[in-house]
């Protein structure tokens, strides 16, 4: 499996899937639809737990899943972007993270593998989601103590290794360590990848996406494009890339650094425009396309999909145009010298 | 995409170090093993001001930031994590890249866990073997950093250019072969050492490292070359023409053997072209070992140089300046050589000679408090100009005692005074003279001034402020105790407290709270100006005042709350859990002459070498390490005049013989006994047996961390062995007192600080100097030690001198014994004051321990069961032991 999205990787332009929260908020569920028959009786609340649902509602997640992978993706996002034991602890479910990630990740391995087996020619894969948490490694919350830290690189570690075990045993094809907004947190994480790779003895491909919180240019920990991805480039990687925050459009100029100082693949999954004064990201599925278009003019991705507010609609305009160009050129990475 | 294999690190923005790049500046003074005063901002937990230092280094051009936080009494992990972390607050700091120094794996990986950027680590090295070597390289790759690796392996340090080679082929081909790290993350550290130091095997210093340099990058590919470059001019320590001349040459040419980064302190360099060709040659000779008597012709040459270059031309055109102009400038500048004349036209140009002060002197005093208030001028300078004002008072007095109406108007009058027991007066005496500068009058009481007297002089001269000095630290509870008074006396007089053991924590927590009027501690001569004048402005005082209570309330509940509860251990604990020196096989030498020694009258031209500069410096509130101070880029020039004016004041100390120096001291058998205390065998069977007193540490340490007493370092009498202890005092200060107040009676304050300061100066270096003679002579257990003047200050050598005072042993009382078995009051005649001070000021005492796991450490904090045990052994109260260990003793 792993070849086969590098070998992917040199012929196409690979898509990714869409925003799963704006397409479960179609479902418009209740706190009782949340909870399923299972925490009927769970102490808190846990409507907007939206990663609990793949356990309560495993039939939605799936067919939001396949709903992408008719739009034309290729890579699909388990629904585990706040499955850690850092995240999950708003709601008391640590203890339910294993399962979540397990779970989340069988369920969309189950939908790629029917897919792939309709469409030999495209094989479908899943991307484990490793979002950054809700808690900052090298910001203080506190700012009357700027030595203070919510977070330690060892519990973030410690958490994402559960993540990332879990992902791999429910079936997922590579990892994603996205919308990462303090580059600490991202260290954390493929520190723990490659602890897991080590102990166990295989390779992983990796996918890291940043995310650029505003026009300085720089994440939310103070890091130009550039910076963040010599930070990261110590782990072998599939590819590298932003999501989240900007529209396409906003995203091109940080896109273009990336894009110019690495050989791996670049991937981008920009939100549906800026949002509107309501909150509600409107950019239409055209609009969107028509600005990535100009990335594909530019040569400047391998790996292309959607992030807030995008829909299957948003991903099959684009997967169209993406069709019809060649993919960044991508060179391997250099063998070990001597 | 064209991607190269350069070495790429990160702050909050990019350094790509490609073969185009100009040679890579590392920061390096936020490291506590090479910056004192960065250690000290540490060990006080003063962070921000910590973090101004690791500003100037990134605003003064440094790429990369080493921060390296191993000393032996920090605890490394916390402080590097914590400075760190701040750092990470700073975005102006936080941009470049982070060298995350230490000998310690712990430390390096716990800076590793809070640092977003790519780092470099420094440094690893096959030093203990390649077990921890690959272990520790494959962490150091997962964190995603590059390192630094040293020419180091398990037989030790590579000094030659044949180990240079083999151990960074060796180290490379592990990393890049085993280990898989990029080999352009590596960088070779491959040990620049002193050259012309007289020593043979040191000739080829320079050149084997630029030829390991030129190897490593034309055989290594991709790897980078570092260094901390003034080690190769160590022997030419204070000759700073030929300093910078090598470390040009050096550079020039391990750059272009490839060396790509390094420490440099961008001051100490000349341009390569601009060096004289003559010193060129000659230190071409030295670097490349030319000629077998290359070093002897570059000392020679440099003593020629020493002096050349820095002849003055007197430039004279500004005495046809206008009148006020010229006396502005004689204060600015300090120069008194033409101020009588000037004053004598001025008073001749106005009706009543007070006019002179008030108007021709004050707007030339106006502009020196300008210029130091926004610091272009510094306090050596002050000082000067007070000596030119100070003349010109003293001859306008006459005149104005003449002409009965005329009353100076002062800004208000502050007494000043070292409370009682203490004898240090040299930062009391230029706060005095930097306010007097600004029109205050000033009632300077002197020294050792008993509380009584101070509130009857102030009573009596209705005083508006009042200064308290002091040094050692029972000067603290005098401090309290005279607050307390002042206050049961309805006082309102605002009280200012300074001096090196006084802290704004101390006068926050322990001074305030007794007085209601105001308490503000002032620990530089600037601030007292700004102080002072805050103090008495009628319409803002109130205000200011209740500011200050406020803020002090404030600092005093955040520092109580900040108070980490410690947990202490029983006495008997601790004891338990003592500093265990395997008495078996350690090494202990029979002194070769046992016995109390004296030294009268030595030669203090002896001691020149010995001197350490850098404490100079700072009771100038010139803050910066000599002799790098000298070539500051902002107080540089200030420093050089102080130094130039302190060796000829020396100078003169020296061939007129104005100070005497005198030495005690004694060497002893000795054992330690019921754990704490040491007992001396009698020196003479009519005499009882003396006992040493030592204190424990107390609080809880982590497992394996021994709970250390001074007695510790001394054979216990059960274990048979013989040992030994010695005790000294140190005196340079006899006369010190009578010159310094025949310069103050000449208007001369400046000399009279002067005099004090090298005074301190020579006493710290004879102590250093006699210790040394001790080691290699009169005990004789290190008789082939060779240590550089820098390795002294750095007290790299075997065994301490620990004084009643320091952190060690912190109870003064200890004083008493050593005075009393080497006699020294009797002998050299330095006596002890009430508060345990020496007088002489300029003095130092102590205890030698010569066991070479003896080191200095600090006692922290103790509780009453140590003290009533202490009170026990030493035979007095608890009351008096209580009182005496009080700074010290946990609440």
């Amino acid at each position: 499996m792993n070849n086969n999205i590098q070998k992917a990787l040199q012929k196409r332009i690979l898509i990714l899937d869409g925003a799963m929260g704006t397409m479960l908020q179609r479902y418009d569920f209740s706190e009782e639809d949340f909870r399923g028959e299972r925490f009927k009786d769970y102490s808190t609340s846990v409507k907007g737990n939206n990663d609990l649902l793949s356990l309560t509602q495993p039939k939605a997640i799936a067919e939001v899943h396949a709903k992408y992978f008719e739009a034309g993706a290729d890579i699909v996002e388990t629904n585990t972007f706040s499955s850690t034991t850092i995240a999950m602890a708003d709601y008391g479910m640590e203890d339910l993270v294993y399962e979540l990630n397990f779970e989340s990740a069988k369920i969309a391995k189950k939908v790629a593998q029917e897919f792939t087996a309709k469409e030999p020619h495209k094989p479908r894969f899943v991307a484990g989601a490793m979002g950054p948490t809700n808690k900052t490694a090298s910001m203080s919350p506190d700012v009357n103590d700027p030595g203070f830290r919510a977070i330690s690189f060892e519990q973030l570690r410690t958490a994402y290794k559960q993540q990332a075990e879990a992902l791999l045993d429910g079936g997922a094809d590579l990892l994603l360590v996205e919308t990462i907004f303090d580059t600490l947190n991202a260290k954390a994480a493929l520190f723990a990848i490659e602890e897991v790779k080590a102990e166990r003895e295989i390779q992983v491909p990796i996918m890291v996406s940043g995310t650029i919180t505003d026009a300085s240019g720089r994440t939310l920990s103070g890091q130009t494009a550039e910076a963040f991805l010599i930070s990261i480039s110590h782990i072998p990687l599939l590819s590298v890339g932003f999501n989240c925050a900007l529209g396409a459009k906003q995203l091109t100029p940080h896109l273009e650094i990336i894009a110019n100082r690495t050989n791996i693949a670049v991937s981008a999954y920009p939100n549906a425009g800026l949002p509107n004064a309501f909150g509600e990201y409107d950019e239409t599925p055209s609009q969107m396309a028509s600005q990535i278009t100009e990335y594909l003019d530019k040569q400047l991705v391998n790996i292309i999909g959607g992030c807030c507010g995008t829909t299957p609609e948003h991903i099959e305009a684009i997967s169209k145009i993406a069709e019809k160009y060649q993919p960044r050129p991508l060179m391997l990475e250099p063998k070990t010298i001597v | 995409m064209k991607q190269n294999r350069y070495l790429k690190l990160s702050g909050l923005e990019p350094l790509i170090i490609t073969p185009e790049s100009n040679f890579i500046n590392v920061g390096e003074r936020t490291n506590v093993a090479g910056s004192r005063r960065f250690l000290r901002l540490i060990n006080e937990g003063n962070f921000e001001e910590a973090l101004s230092i690791a500003r100037d280094q990134v605003e003064g051009g440094a790429q990369i930031l080493d921060v390296n936080m191993d000393d032996g009494l920090l605890d490394g992990k916390a402080a590097m994590v914590k400075f760190l972390n701040l750092i990470m607050a700073e975005p102006d700091i936080a941009r470049v890249p982070i060298m995350i120094d230490s000998s310690k794996w712990e430390i390096i990986e716990a800076g590793l866990q809070v640092v977003q950027g790519k780092c470099v680590v420094n440094s690893i090295s096959l030093k203990e073997g390649e077990a921890a070597f690959v272990q520790h390289a494959t962490l150091v790759k997962r964190y995603g950093a590059a390192v630094i690796v040293m020419a180091f392996d398990e037989t030790g340090q590579a000094d030659t250019y044949e180990r240079r080679v083999e151990i960074a082929n060796r180290s490379y081909d592990i990393l890049v072969g085993q280990v898989g790290f990029p080999p352009e993350d590596i960088i070779f550290d491959l040990n620049i050492f002193p050259v012309a130091t007289g020593m043979d095997e040191h000739r080829k210093n320079a050149i084997d490292f630029i030829e390991g340099t030129r190897w490593v990058r034309e055989n290594l590919p991709y790897c980078s070359v570092s260094g901390g470059v003034s080690n190769v001019s160590f022997s030419f320590r204070g000759n700073t023409i030929v300093r910078e001349a090598m470390h040009s040459v050096f550079l020039y040419h391990a750059i272009q053997a490839g060396m790509n980064m390094g420490i440099v302190n961008p001051t100490m360099l000349e341009v390569y072209d601009a060096i004289p060709k003559d010193l060129l040659e000659h230190v071409e000779d030295v670097m490349f070992d030319k000629r077998d008597d290359a070093t002897e012709r570059l000392l020679n040459f440099a003593e020629t140089v020493k002096g050349t270059a820095k002849e003055k031309t007197i430039d004279l055109s500004w005495r046809s300046e206008p009148l006020q102009d010229r006396i502005t400038r004689a204060l600015v500048k300090g120069i008194d050589q033409y101020i009588i004349e000037d004053i004598e036209e001025a008073r001749q140009s106005v009706a009543k000679p007070i006019e002179v002060i008030e108007g021709h002197l004050m707007i030339g005093m106006n502009v020196v408090g300008d210029l130091f208030g926004s610091g272009k001028m510094f306090l050596p300078q002050v000082v000067k100009s007070a000596r030119v004002m100070k003349k010109a008072v003293a001859y306008l007095l006459p005149f104005i005692e003449e002409d009965k109406d005329a009353v100076a108007k002062k800004n208000g009058i502050v007494l000043m005074a070292t409370v009682k027991g203490d004898v240090h007066d040299i930062g009391k005496n230029i706060v005095s003279v930097v306010l007097a500068c600004n029109n205050y009058e000033i009632i300077d009481l002197g020294v050792m001034v008993a509380p009584e007297k101070i509130i009857a002089e102030a009573k009596a001269h209705n005083v508006d402020i009042i200064g308290l000095s002091g040094l050692i630290t029972p000067s603290l509870d005098e401090m309290v105790f005279l607050a307390k008074e002042m206050q049961r006396q309805q006082f309102e007089v605002p009280l200012l407290i300074g001096g090196a053991t006084t802290s704004k924590a101390h006068t926050a927590v322990k001074i305030d709270p007794h007085y209601k009027s105001a308490v503000v501690h002032v620990n530089d001569a600037s601030r007292a100006v700004t102080v002072v004048g805050d103090l008495l402005q009628k319409d803002r005082k109130v205000a200011y005042i209740k500011n200050i209570k406020d803020d002090y309330n404030k600092f005093r509940k955040g520092f109580l709350n900040r108070q980490e509860t410690k947990t202490y251990i029983s006495i008997e604990e601790a004891r338990n859990n003592k500093f265990e020196i395997d008495w078996s096989t350690t090494e202990i030498v029979t002194p070769e002459q046992l016995g109390i020694h004296v030294l009268e009258d030595f030669d203090l031209s002896k001691l020149k070498d010995f001197i350490d500069w850098t404490p100079f410096f700072r009771s100038w509130d010139l803050h910066g390490r000599y002799p790098n101070i000298l070539t500051d880029k902002i107080v540089g020039t200030q420093a050089t005049e102080l130094f130039e004016d302190a060796q000829r004041m020396l100078e003169k100390i020296i061939s007129e013989k104005l100070l005497k120096a005198k030495a005690i001291f004694g060497l002893f058998e000795a054992n330690t006994v019921n754990d704490d205390d040491v007992r001396l065998s009698a020196v003479d069977a009519s005499k009882s047996n003396v006992f040493f007193r030592t204190l424990r540490q107390q609080a809880k340490k982590a497992t394996g961390r021994p709970n250390i007493a001074l007695a510790d370092f001394i054979a216990p009498l059960e274990t048979g062995i013989q040992d030994y202890i010695g005790c000294f005092c140190v005196t340079t200060g006899l006369g010190t007192a009578e010159l310094a107040k025949k310069y103050e009676a000449a208007h001369d304050d400046y000399t009279s600080i002067m005099v004090k300061a090298l005074a301190d100066r020579l006493a710290e270096a004879f102590a250093e100097y006699l210790h040394k003679e001790v080691r290699t002579k009169y005990w004789g257990y290190t008789k082939n030690e060779t240590l550089s003047n820098e390795e002294l200050i750095k007290e790299s050598y075997k065994g301490i001198r620990p004084a009643p005072g320091y952190p060690a042993c912190p109870d003064h009382l200890e004083k008493e014994t050593i005075w009393e078995i080497l006699q020294v009051e009797e002998k050299i005649g330095v006596t002890l004051t009430d508060s345990l001070a020496m007088w002489p000021a300029a003095s130092v005492s102590g205890y030698y321990f010569g066991n070479e796991q003896a080191r200095y450490f600090g006692l922290g904090k103790i509780k009453e069961d140590q003290v009533a045990d202490f009170a026990k052994r030493k035979n007095i109260s608890i009351e008096k032991a209580t009182k005496w260990l009080q700074p010290n003793i946990a609440e």
